[in-house]
């Protein structure tokens, strides 16, 4: 029996799991997928968002400005990459500067610091390569950007290092109420027991509701589409480009990553499933937007297009609370943008202020939330890079030359929680297979070193799980 | 501190070894990032390799091992397994590996030969699924030769570099279906006799001015839509067709590997993505020079030893008498001409110089000349010129020294 069920393994449920694992409690997490971060959390743009975007008094007023707050120090405890770049809302016309300055005043009622209205000839110190025809900025200094998946797969590593279990292939199918709590039961007929749940399940989070009787709220499903630009146009840009809002939301952004290369998107469609394929309209949207925002974009440098999911809500706002029909099941859903610079401030909230209500918070003397800053090894010196490959040698041996990864750190992504057993689950927890050549060079070493360190055969190693094998058998 | 420092172990870094050292660089080593010597020759296990240096048909192992062999009999040092991290213009080279860690070594002068990369799936904003299954040519060309597995059985492949080409059949005689190589030109960019042997051979489609409109299939490619393109290349969508697949390979160009040669500030060419070079191939950093396919991408392996034979011996020269005094002409390309090399050439050169090009386009009886200003100083018809063969035109000892003016070469057809 545990305490508490986490379903969903993204970054909610993944931050949520973290900051459970501080205090004496058995818990679990359920993701329906064969490795974690696998939907709206490992497709998005990263942004740490200032916080004036949101209507003053909303949940996401709120979790958006504490969480930008904590996500600098969050960061940095679990070794993440966390880039404080600033973001700049661009005008091209004269109605669209009325906007900012109603922006500017929602930023100062959301109490948000360093926002400023900027001419265009200070926009363009800061950015040379915009569109000529931009005439003014929101300036909100604060603003940064994060690795999304490098965030949610480094919490639920430190939540598993503390103590936190992990259920992979775990699809909810039904969960019974009992005397004491609830049997969770997935598709293939494994059973949990466990005090309370915390529905984090994005996309999934109103079919898991609706299985406790909950249907309080919908969830809707939008692709965003994206194109990704190689680390040699790093500079393009600095910090992220907002175009003026629109009815239909923040719209399509330019901007670095905090692995230097630069991310342009999302489009916004409606779809039906949360099928993430890209389409030839999306991608020409990109194209066209960013190509007015800007002058020149390098899309030469392209090195990869992909496609994310979002979960939206018809309540438009996070729903962060416990049922109203179901005892001990706690929605957070609903989590749209800015849920990810939300995660810190919503994790905090959800275990100190209801989870703390069905629970004795006693502190986990033996929590540790510190993750080994030697987590990537290119960001330790030379010397800590020697003193590391004299204890190790395979830390010596780069694999992924587009990257520099060395066999090191795919070894450590397949040991280490939470445990990579595909190709894409090494790529995203390594970089292994995220550069230029997209995997070409070193996808058949990364799949050895899967299959070595797991002891399995090559056949059964999949690109990102299910029936994606990357070879079918020997040859003649 | 190295006399010379050759990065890469591939046909172009061995020959270049070689030749610098019958040249009398004595203090040298070759770094190699895999673990044997011979670079991508050692997965090209089909012949036809050195039909022009050797008058025989090796293949790409035979071919490279005649080269590894000399850089053995000469007792010439290299590393393998070990990866260089930096190059700066100052040629510190730091670099990587299992037993010496992070180390760091200086060279007077050093020779670029880092080969290339294929263009990625990823590069072409190919609409659909992400699914396993896409492989550029030469991983599956090493997932087959190298490591004796089979990624699928039923094969489309997106473009017609050689690479393609030979995968079609190596695909083939593993006992896959190889139903279409699609071409988004309307002439395929791989040599003739590839496409001759390697598709005509096996009644493997070619459908020229066709590209992939969407990938299918959600754990693993199950099919892809292939439709027409019109002149601008834009796909027909009336004339999309569906294919069953389980498999899409990807032979969509080559892009010399230029990243060490950008940190050391070497100045790149757009037109070849690889280094400016003097006719002795030396780059805009001095001391730096480049050969091989990190330099323009060849079709063949014998011309990339020539190259790398002449920049062993220019290495050689320069490490013993320095950098010479230049007066430069400038080499550009002009009407139907993607490009040409080298693009600088010193008037005081000691040989003819091979000014090497390709055409953009497919054209029949063409008139190739070059001009130096207003005047034709040279010229030569051939019957047919196509993008997926370099071309060459020899510049006489006597007409370098002459030069007034930059020249200009111009297809005419």
């Amino acid at each position: 029996m545990f305490d508490i069920a986490v379903i969903g393994a993204g970054v909610i449920g993944g931050t949520i799991l973290r900051e459970l694992t501080k205090y004496d409690l058995n818990v679990i997490m359920l993701e329906k997928e064969s490795d974690v971060c696998m939907g709206q959390s490992k497709a998005n743009s990263g942004i740490v968002h200032a916080g004036f975007d949101a209507i003053p008094k909303t949940n996401k007023a709120k979790f958006n400005k504490l969480g930008a707050e904590m996500m600098r120090d969050y960061c940095s405890q679990l070794g993440v990459k966390y880039l404080n770049n600033g973001s700049l809302v661009i005008a091209f016309e004269e109605e669209q500067l009325n906007t900012l300055h109603d922006l500017l005043k929602r930023g100062q009622e959301n109490q948000i610091k360093d926002l400023s209205i900027i001419d265009s000839e200070e926009l363009f110190k800061l950015e040379p390569n915009l569109s000529k025809k931009a005439i003014g900025a929101l300036y909100a200094k604060s603003a940064g950007i994060v690795c999304p998946y490098e965030l949610t797969i480094a919490s639920i590593g430190n939540a598993m290092d503390n103590g936190a279990k992990l259920e992979l292939n775990f699809e909810v199918s039904k969960i019974t109420k009992t005397e004491n709590g609830y049997v969770i039961t997935s598709s293939n007929g494994k059973e949990i027991e466990s005090k309370l749940i915390i529905n984090c399940a994005g996309y999934g989070s109103q079919k898991i509701a609706n299985l406790v009787g909950d249907f309080s709220f919908k969830i809707g499903a939008r692709r965003g589409e994206y194109i990704l630009l190689d680390r040699e146009s790093k500079d393009f840009v600095s910090h992220t480009i907002f175009c003026t809002p629109t009815k239909r939301g923040k719209g399509i952004l330019i901007t670095q990553t905090v692995d230097g290369n630069i991310l342009l998107g999302p489009t916004a469609e409606e779809i039906e499933n949360n099928e993430t394929i890209t389409t030839s309209n999306g991608l020409n949207i990109i194209k066209d937007t960013a190509s007015s925002m800007a002058q020149n974009v390098p899309f030469y440098n392209t090195i990869t297009s992909f496609s994310g999911v979002r979960a939206y809500c018809d309540k438009h706002d996070f729903i962060i609370e416990e049922s109203k029909v179901a005892k001990s099941f706690i929605n957070v859903a609903g989590i749209e943008s800015p849920g990810l610079t939300s995660a810190p401030s919503i994790s905090k909230f959800v275990v100190e202020e209801l989870v703390s209500k069905h629970f004795t918070l006693n502190e986990n003397i033996n929590f540790n939330g510190i993750r080994k800053p030697d987590y990537f090894f290119n960001r330790l010196s030379n010397e800590e890079k020697n003193e590391l490959i004299k204890k190790d040698s395979t830390y010596g041996n780069i694999v992924c030359r587009c990257e520099k990864i060395t066999e090191g750190e795919i070894i450590r992504a397949v040991k280490e929680n939470p445990k990579a057993t595909t190709i894409d689950g090494v790529k995203r927890r390594t970089r292994a297979g995220m550069g230029r050549c997209q995997g070409g060079f070193c996808q058949p070493r990364v799949a050895e070193i899967i299959a070595n360190t797991l002891n399995l055969p090559l056949e059964s190693i999949t690109k990102s799980g299910g029936k994606s094998n990357i070879i079918i058998g020997r040859t003649k | 501190m190295y006399e010379l420092v050759i990065i890469g172990g591939g046909p172009a870094g061995l020959a270049a070894a070689i030749s610098a050292y019958d040249n009398g660089v004595k203090n040298l080593i070759i770094i190699e990032r895999e673990d044997s010597l011979g670079g991508i020759l050692n997965q090209c296990i089909h012949n036809g390799f050195g039909l022009q240096r050797f008058k025989e048909s090796l293949t790409g192992p035979e071919y490279a091992n005649r080269f590894i062999e000399g850089v053995l009999e000469r007792n010439i040092p290299y590393k393998l397994n070990t990866t260089v991290l930096s190059l700066t213009k100052d040629k510190q080279i730091t670099a990587i590996n299992k037993t010496d860690g992070i180390f760091t070594i200086t060279a007077k002068a050093v020779v670029l030969a880092m080969g290339c990369r294929e263009r990625s799936k990823g590069a072409l904003n190919i609409s659909g699924t992400r699914p396993a299954g896409l492989y550029s040519a030469g991983t599956c060309q090493k997932y087959v030769n190298i490591k004796g597995y089979m990624p699928g059985k039923n094969v489309i492949i997106l473009g017609s570099g050689d690479i393609g080409l030979i995968m079609a059949r190596r695909m083939t005689l593993e006992g896959a279906k190889v139903h279409a190589v699609c071409e988004l030109m309307p002439y395929s960019s791989g040599l003739k006799r590839n496409i001759s042997q390697c598709l005509d051979d096996f009644n493997i489609p070619l459908l020229l001015s066709h590209t992939i409109t969407e990938i299918e299939g959600k754990d693993r490619v199950s099919g892809v839509k292939i439709a027409k393109v019109d002149e601008n290349k834009k796909p027909i969508l009336s004339t999309e067709v569906h294919y069953d697949c389980d498999t899409v390979l990807f032979s969509v160009g080559l892009i010399p590997e230029n990243e060490l040669s950008k940190d050391a500030g070497v100045e790149l060419s757009p037109k070849t993505k690889g280094a400016v070079v003097y006719e002795n191939r030396e780059t805009s950093v001095e001391g730096i020079f480049a050969c091989g396919n990190v330099l323009q991408v060849h079709d063949l392996v014998d011309f990339v030893s020539e190259e790398a034979e002449l920049t062993g011996k220019a290495v050689a020269e320069y490490i013993k008498n320095g950098e010479k005094a230049r007066d430069v002409i400038n080499a550009t390309n002009g009407k139907n001409v993607s490009y040409v090399l080298p693009q600088k050439i010193d008037k005081n050169a000691e040989k003819y110089v091979k000014l090497f090009f390709r055409v953009n386009g497919s054209y029949k009886n063409a008139k190739i000349t070059l001009k130096s200003g207003d005047k034709i100083i040279l010229e030569k018809t051939k019957n047919i010129v196509v993008p997926g063969e370099m071309e060459n035109l020899i510049l006489p000892i006597n007409l370098i020294k002459n030069l007034n003016d930059d020249i200009i070469l111009n297809v005419e057809v």
